[in-house]
């Protein structure tokens, strides 16, 4: 298994669909079918090559498996990729929900379809490319690249104001980014090396730690998002056509949890346990305020998107509790809500491209005529209010208990959450769905097609089954987050005993 | 017994699955037999197992299923643990379940959409099952929450009507505000126990409590929301969150308020869900939860006290409210308060034991009531009812059999009496007997409340069969008998409500009790409540038949005797009128207290806090200097996104160079 450079094939076998869409022609139907075929093809193929990622993983390891590594340049940067429990999942999430996004965009694309599917397929490359980075050069070059193909897909296919929304995106991105390349320039400078694997056994000094992490969460904060930084976000989903929204939601938000795990938390301990209270405070925020505003919204994506950062809220939370639970539970939790979220823009996109608007007002009593979409809905609006049995609640629950264990005001203050998300995700429910179909404008609605059911069933079977049967997941992870977890008291422990001889 | 118990809880399950994917195509009929005949099977099982658990010499039994949330030090497994305590809620929830499915074959005949309302039925059955069957905390919060979400479905199964949405929403969350103690409370027993599983909980249980006087009596154990705790305060934080579950499901005071307005949902349902199972969960999780609630005199003080609340609170607005549904909700939300007690005090069997005959008696009243909805074409105001009992006497005899249970007709005694007598009895004189500091407080409140359950119960009656009737001439000319399918389940009932106390009292709360409850429920050494409860004075025994009594004299001199009165009365005490028929305000209260505060405060949040103050500094307030700089020359959307390229390059660029030349140093 480890003998061909699976993860390398991985990453970039979509930009062989790339060079075939660069040589078909979109001025006639057949044109437009080859596009879309080529796409569909591609992403399920890397989807189906991804698997044997999993399927090779051996979940004793703590460590990097699958690893290449190729001097770049002699000059210490390397091409290094390597998977980890931490990371190996996420490589699976981004490739399973391509294929759902080329079939989400089968026909809401009108013009530039070629351009649409390459953005996209850029897109794949970059965001499996962050996740198996092992040179953090190489994770920065992925890790901003990814932003461009988004960029592209929401200011050129996006809503009539996406040109405010790219650029909010940008402003938000590029304060973040700045600092982060100022910090992996200190960590070279201090470490001598690039190479994630080296980096992660070095002990940089407590002070530096304290402003490399400040650099690193300026850019990750901003991706996941957290409070207060979290505005471009609503914008950006209620502009990006469906499949971008389903992206945006389901990995690109998980690059910034995924940051705080690699490197916050495994690099910077004396630092992450320094801000772990204000980490908290953010999350508790976070969840509440966003809750709150939800709940008040009129726009169903907006909606989801609002309640998407209560749920980042929660991963925050449970990384920064720094036990088995909360990181567990909050990777898990970034997984469910790539799923889940996912599914619920798909849902949206879904009505969107009968009535063609997000207005909640303009629904209602969609369950007479499309009773199959009420009941996908019903399964992913009860997997976001966290009901046990769906995947949403484990995640959940496990952040919140690994919060309990390290601060229980933060638990209190979170657990009002399972009250709040009830609130909206009902309320947004009972407006669409529930109720008499009077709207003239509605009465012709279909229920799903084909396609639609062949995006929204296995979401939702994914859905329950990773809410009756987490373990794989959590087989998966134990390792590696044991081995972080361990590391990391290790070293408040060696800097507490060397504070203690100090005095 | 393993695959017996398996069968128990899948076959709903599987029923569920049938009716709810296949039902359009295998028809309506089809879906009734389907789910019904599977809950008959589960049913037979259920006693099976009641006979060899309860009854019999087994004392426990663990099914493991498969593996669930591992994670760290925390293990739960999906699966099974039957001990009498289980056995008594298999036999109920699966009896009740299988009568509500037959009678609903009758009651839901006209309805287009019966195999979704089967596939609920049957889905809410499993989610019971599974909460009753769990062996640990999770899997119980797992029932826990998916017989809300079952409930919050059935009472929104009319989804035409507003005001049935309004109620399924409500019940949600009203729920959640419960289940976010539940949650809290799960936390704390996995820090002070390590293990959220029952096994591991009940045998640490035994030898938590350091000695009195020990040297680490007052070490702290947790920092619970700023309290340094010991490990007895622990456990009485612990119980009072866990207790807060239990007041949401159970609608206990304050947070009671989903209940009245869930019956929206179908007749069948209140029946099944509002009155005999889903709503004894949480004196089910107290009763289970009993080996850390025995160690915490305060949290049991609090549970009494909440109880006997509820039982005097909603027995009070069940005196005027004219929904014959309404009545019969309040009655139960004021029953579940009796239970409530009887865990208080530390009588385990007793609560469970009125659970039992409850479930019979209150299942059979709604039903009844869901008869005489039936017959009057769906009228429910009882103001717009009286005479029936001559049009519809079989409806007539099995509600009058279920008010006599409810309201404990008996000979005190003697061992001549309805279930009611016998298990509702037994609290109030244990209430009387218990040390407990609120013990009198609980006995008082639970006499007067007898009282007024005996007035509303037989003001119900009188109201609905007995005068002139008040229906239009249309509505009177069409009452008719229900079938056969519909009545059939109210006999059964009705032999439960009368003999459930005579046979089973001994057992659940008697001389048989060690051998029934085999250590299912766990008394502390001093609590000798079973034994002592005979002991009360005479006038104790007869207070609560004295109640219904006189309930009854009030209630026929007010509804027969002199219908007149009633409206005088009301004019008289206007306001304390108002005051109950409105349910003591609570809706209003709540909705200026949380709803219109939170939507005030989302809303000024987004417009305020996202809008002006987080945009309007951030990226609106950069974006107006950069316009003015560029003087809008680059189109934006083209200009930024290069601009970011171009920004992002030359920053690798620079790196990458200064690396090149750091290395070669």
């Amino acid at each position: 298994m480890t003998d061909w450079p699976i993860l390398s094939a991985v990453t970039f076998l979509p930009l062989v669909g790339v060079v075939l869409l660069l040589l078909t022609r979109e001025d006639s139907p057949y044109g437009r079918r080859n596009i879309l075929n080529v796409s569909l093809l591609t992403t399920v193929f890397t989807f189906v090559l991804s698997l044997f990622i999993w399927i090779g993983f051996d979940n004793s390891n703590p460590g990097f498996q699958m690893v290449e590594k190729v001097d770049w340049l002699g000059t210490g940067i390397s091409y290094h990729l390597g998977v980890d429990g931490i990371s190996m999942l996420f490589v699976i999430l981004s490739t399973f929900l391509m294929p759902f996004c080329v079939l989400a965009s089968w026909e809401t694309i009108g013009k530039r379809l070629k351009e649409y599917m390459i953005a996209f397929l850029l897109l794949e490359v970059f965001m499996v490319g962050v996740f198996v980075s092992l040179d953090i050069v190489l994770f920065y070059v992925f890790f901003e690249a990814g932003l461009i193909p988004m960029f592209i897909i929401i200011g050129v296919w996006g809503g009539k104001d996406r040109v405010y929304a790219s650029y909010k995106f940008f402003l938000y991105t590029l304060l973040g980014s700045v600092l982060m390349l100022l910090a992996i320039m200190a960590m070279y400078w201090q470490a001598g090396t690039t190479d994630i694997t080296e980096l992660l056994v070095y002990s940089f000094p407590a002070h530096m730690q304290t402003w490399l992490w400040l650099a690193f969460f300026a850019s990750f904060a901003v991706k996941m998002p957290m409070w207060p930084v979290h505005t471009w976000l609503p914008d950006a989903h209620v502009q990006a056509p469906t499949a971008g929204s389903v992206i945006l939601a389901g990995v690109l938000l998980k690059l910034g949890g995924y940051g705080f795990v690699r490197f916050s938390l495994a690099m910077f301990p004396l630092a992450s346990d320094y801000f772990a209270p204000f980490v908290f405070a953010l999350s508790v925020i976070a969840i509440i305020y966003t809750s709150l505003v939800a709940m008040m919204q009129d726009d169903m994506k907006k909606l989801i998107a609002y309640s998407s950062v209560a749920h980042m809220g929660y991963v925050t939370m449970g990384i920064f509790a720094a036990n088995a639970q909360g990181v567990q539970g909050a990777l898990f939790q970034m997984l469910s809500h790539g799923i889940v979220s996912g599914a619920l823009f798909l849902c949206v996109g879904v009505v969107y491209d009968r009535l063609h608007t997000r207005e909640i007002a303009a629904y209602g009593g969609l369950v007479n005529n499309m009773p199959k979409y009420a009941v996908a809905f019903m399964v992913f609006t009860m997997a976001n209010v966290g009901l046990p049995g769906t995947s949403g609640f484990v995640g959940e629950i496990m952040t919140l208990l690994g919060a309990f264990r390290a601060n229980t005001w933060v638990a209190l203050f979170a657990t009002t959450g399972v009250i709040l998300s009830a609130s909206y995700a009902l309320w947004l429910y009972r407006r669409m769905i529930f109720g008499a179909l009077e709207k003239e404008s509605l009465k012709a609605l279909l229920d799903l097609s084909p396609r639609e059911k062949l995006i929204l069933y296995p979401m939702v079977i994914l859905t329950i089954f990773f809410g009756v049967y987490p373990a794989p997941v959590f087989d998966a992870t134990a390792a590696s987050v044991d081995a972080l977890l361990n590391n990391y008291t290790a070293a408040l422990q060696a800097a507490q005993s060397v504070a203690l001889s100090a005095n | 017994m393993d695959t017996i118990i398996k069968a128990i809880v899948f076959l709903p399950l599987i029923g569920f699955l049938i009716a709810g994917l296949g039902g359009n195509a295998i028809g309506a009929k089809a879906s009734e037999y389907v789910t019904s005949g599977f809950m008959i099977v589960a049913a037979i099982l259920s006693w099976i197992v009641f006979f060899d658990v309860a009854m019999g010499e087994t004392e426990m039994i663990k099914v493991s299923v498969l593996r669930w949330v591992q994670s760290g030090g925390f293990d739960t497994e999906w699966a099974f643990r039957v001990d009498t305590l289980t056995a008594v809620m298999l036999v109920v929830v699966n009896s009740v379940s299988t009568l509500v499915h037959v009678y609903s074959i009758g009651y839901m005949h006209h309805d287009p959409h019966r195999p979704r309302f089967f596939a609920y039925l049957s889905l809410f059955t499993f989610a019971m099952l599974m909460l009753v069957t769990s062996d640990n905390l999770l899997q119980m919060f797992f029932g826990w929450e998916g017989v809300g979400l079952a409930s919050y479905l059935l009472i929104g199964f009319w989804y035409k009507k507003p005001s049935a949405c309004a109620a399924a929403m409500k019940a949600f969350i009203v729920n959640r505000v419960g289940d976010f103690g539940f949650a809290l409370g799960i936390f704390s027993v996995f820090v002070l126990f390590g293990s959220v599983n029952f096994e591991t909980i009940f045998a640490t249980a035994a030898t938590y409590l350091p000695a009195e006087g020990a040297a680490d009596a007052a070490e702290p154990v947790i920092n619970l929301f700023g309290m340094t705790l010991d490990k007895s305060h622990a456990l009485t934080a612990t119980c009072l969150l866990l207790f807060m579950g239990a007041m949401g499901k159970s609608a206990q005071f304050l947070l009671h308020t989903w209940l009245p307005d869930a019956m929206e949902g179908p007749t069948p349902v209140s029946a099944l869900i509002h009155a005999a199972t889903m709503v004894t969960a949480g004196v089910f999780l107290v009763a289970r939860m009993s080996p850390i609630f025995e160690l915490s005199h305060d949290a049991l003080t609090v549970v009494t006290l909440i109880g006997a609340i509820t039982a005097f609170f909603a027995a009070t607005v069940g005196l005027v409210q004219n929904d014959i549904k309404r009545v019969i909700a309040y009655s139960t939300c004021s029953q579940l308060g009796y239970m409530f007690v009887a865990l208080g005090i530390g009588a385990y069997g007793a609560a469970i034991f009125h659970l039992f005959t409850h479930a019979f008696f209150k299942a059979l009243l709604f039903l009844g009531a869901g008869s005489v909805i039936h017959a009057v074409d769906g009228e429910q105001d009882m103001r717009y009812m009286g005479g029936l009992r001559k049009h519809i006497p079989v409806t007539f005899w099995m509600m009058t059999i279920g008010t006599l249970a409810l309201t404990g007709v008996g000979i005190p005694g003697t061992v001549i009496g309805f279930a009611g007598f016998f298990s509702k009895d037994a609290i109030i004189e244990s209430a009387f007997a218990s040390h407990s500091s609120v013990s009198g407080f609980a006995f008082t409140l639970l006499v007067i409340a007898a009282l007024f359950t005996s007035f509303y119960s037989w003001r119900l009656a009188f109201l609905t069969f007995f005068g002139k009737p008040r229906a239009s001439a249309d509505v009177m000319h069409h009452v008719h008998e229900s079938p056969a399918v519909m009545l059939i389940p109210l006999y059964l009932l009705a032999a439960g409500a009368v003999l459930a106390g005579v046979i089973f009292v001994e057992y659940f709360y008697g001389h048989h009790y060690d051998e029934f409850w085999q250590g299912a429920l766990f008394v502390s050494a001093e609590n000798h409540l079973v034994h002592e409860f005979h002991n009360v004075p005479l006038w104790v025994k007869w207070s609560p038949f004295a109640a219904m009594a006189l309930g009854f004299v009030t209630a026929w001199y007010m509804y027969i005797r002199s219908p007149e009165t009633p409206k005088v009365l009301a004019e008289q005490h206007r306001v304390l009128y108002q005051f109950l028929l409105n349910k003591w305000y609570f809706d209003e209260l709540y909705d200026f207290l949380f709803v219109r505060p939170a939507k005030r405060l989302g809303r000024f949040l987004w417009k305020k806090g996202d809008g002006t103050v987080i945009d309007g500094f951030g990226p609106n307030g950069v974006a107006a200097r950069v316009i003015d700089v560029t003087g809008r020359v680059v189109r934006l959307q083209t200009g930024y996104l290069y601009h970011y390229a171009f920004a992002m390059l030359l920053g690798i660029a620079a790196l990458v160079t200064w690396m090149m030349l750091g290395s070669s140093f």
